[in-house]
């Protein structure tokens, strides 16, 4: 099945739990399978596929309760803001993986989102862009503010280790 | 350009996501800057870090033929006229998915690999005592290993070329023990990696010649149930030669 693995990937990011992720990704396949007449074929198949999931998952009880607003004031920022903060080498190994896992699950989830869609499924801006429905500025937007938090996070849980 | 500027569109850059030209801008920036070529490698490292860590969920084995189920159910509930050519072009998409997803997930699992024997290379030549035995003689340090990895294996003599073997120590790559060696040529120090064919090493092939991964020069092959990686920035020709050596020892 195509996208099996990292559609039920992000849905447990997203969930947070295995019951739900299993409901989502297979609400999910479901709706697909119904609504294959609306893909367009010589579209993106991966977005298409992921943006089904996301709809699906903000719709749902799961998604619902995490309450946040996915879309926040990112949106209305000018859309080439950038990160030029220094990362003043937030290095981080292989050992502290939970370390960063544990940060990452702490993220708002349209943060978690989009650094999932950009460093894991290595999409392009423009993938993530129609995956999420909002303009190629914000995705840039976002995802420096994403990061930023990340590694602001990251700093701090390293300084209280 | 400054370093502000650069640094405001680093992310776009390893993004891979700047204009040609800027591209072109920055990364001459980079070369000759020392303060953003340590930012980029923060960032890189930081980029690996959340792929591997976001890797995290796997589906059960329960769920996944649940799924596979509920997909090849439906073609027979439904009775609606053309469900089955959606069906048909929905599976040819799948397959054609599938076969790409699989293709995809190889060349991911080798540059996985690939990145860590990055990170061994340039972490062992970095440290401050890079081999655990020192010794340019094979004589000292092949006897070494013995014990320390769960294998035997021989090492080429050196005499005549301008090779010399600085040492060995002991490593891991995704928990399976082996030797590391490092042979000098000229300036360049070359890792050889010897591991134990496990399977999970078949994602690397025996690719012929030599190639670029992680910006070093690479060769890998197997013989006699080991895995051979080659690995530096030594010219690929360099890299060549003395695997050529390595193989020609191992016969022996």
């Amino acid at each position: 099945m195509p996208l099996f693995d990292q559609l039920y990937n992000s849905a447990h990011w997203l969930t947070q739990n295995r019951e739900e992720a299993e409901d989502l990704v297979q609400d999910t396949y479901a709706k697909a399978l119904r609504g294959f007449s609306s893909f367009q074929p010589g579209t993106n198949f991966r977005a298409w596929m992921y943006r089904i999931l996301r709809n699906t998952f903000l719709t749902s009880r799961a998604g619902l309760k995490a309450t946040v607003p996915l879309e926040e004031d990112d949106d209305l920022a000018p859309p080439a803001t950038v990160d030029t903060q220094t990362p003043e080498m937030v290095l981080i190994d292989r050992s502290q993986q939970e370390l960063l896992r544990a940060t990452i699950d702490e993220l708002p989830i349209r943060f978690r989102e989009i650094l999932l869609l950009c460093e894991v499924e290595e999409m392009s801006y423009q993938e993530i862009a129609d995956t999420i429905a909002v303009p190629i500025g914000t995705v840039m937007s976002r995802l420096s503010r994403a990061r930023a938090a990340l590694r602001a996070a990251l700093r701090q849980k390293l300084q209280r280790a | 350009m400054n370093c502000d500027e650069s640094r405001a569109q680093l992310d776009t850059y390893l993004d891979d996501e700047l204009p040609a030209e800027k591209m072109r801008d920055l990364d001459g920036h980079v070369r000759s800057c020392p303060a953003c070529a340590a930012d980029v490698l923060a960032r890189v490292q930081m980029k690996r870090s959340v792929k591997a860590a976001g890797t995290r969920y796997e589906p059960s084995a329960a769920f996944r033929a649940k799924i596979q189920k509920q997909i090849a159910a439906r073609p027979q509930r439904s009775w609606k006229l053309g469900w089955l050519t959606t069906a048909a072009v929905l599976a040819t998409v799948l397959i054609a998915g599938a076969v790409r997803m699989y293709v995809g997930q190889q060349n991911l699992r080798r540059e996985q690999l690939y990145s860590e024997i990055a990170d061994l290379h340039v972490a062992t030549l970095g440290s401050a005592n890079p081999v655990d035995v020192v010794s340019t003689d094979r004589h000292t340090v092949k006897p070494w290993f013995q014990g320390r990895v769960p294998f035997t294996f021989n090492l080429p003599e050196l005499q005549g070329t301008d090779f010399t073997l600085v040492g060995g120590r002991v490593t891991y790559l995704e928990q399976t023990p082996g030797a590391h060696l490092i042979f000098q040529i000229r300036k360049h120090q070359i890792s050889v990696f010897l591991f134990p064919e496990n399977g999970a090493d078949q994602v690397l092939g025996s690719p012929p010649g030599v190639e670029r991964k992680q910006t070093f020069n690479v060769a890998t092959w197997t013989q006699d149930g080991l895995r051979y990686i080659v690995f530096g920035d030594a010219a690929p020709d360099d890299i060549q030669r003395l695997s050529a050596l390595l193989k020609a020892a191992a016969g022996t």
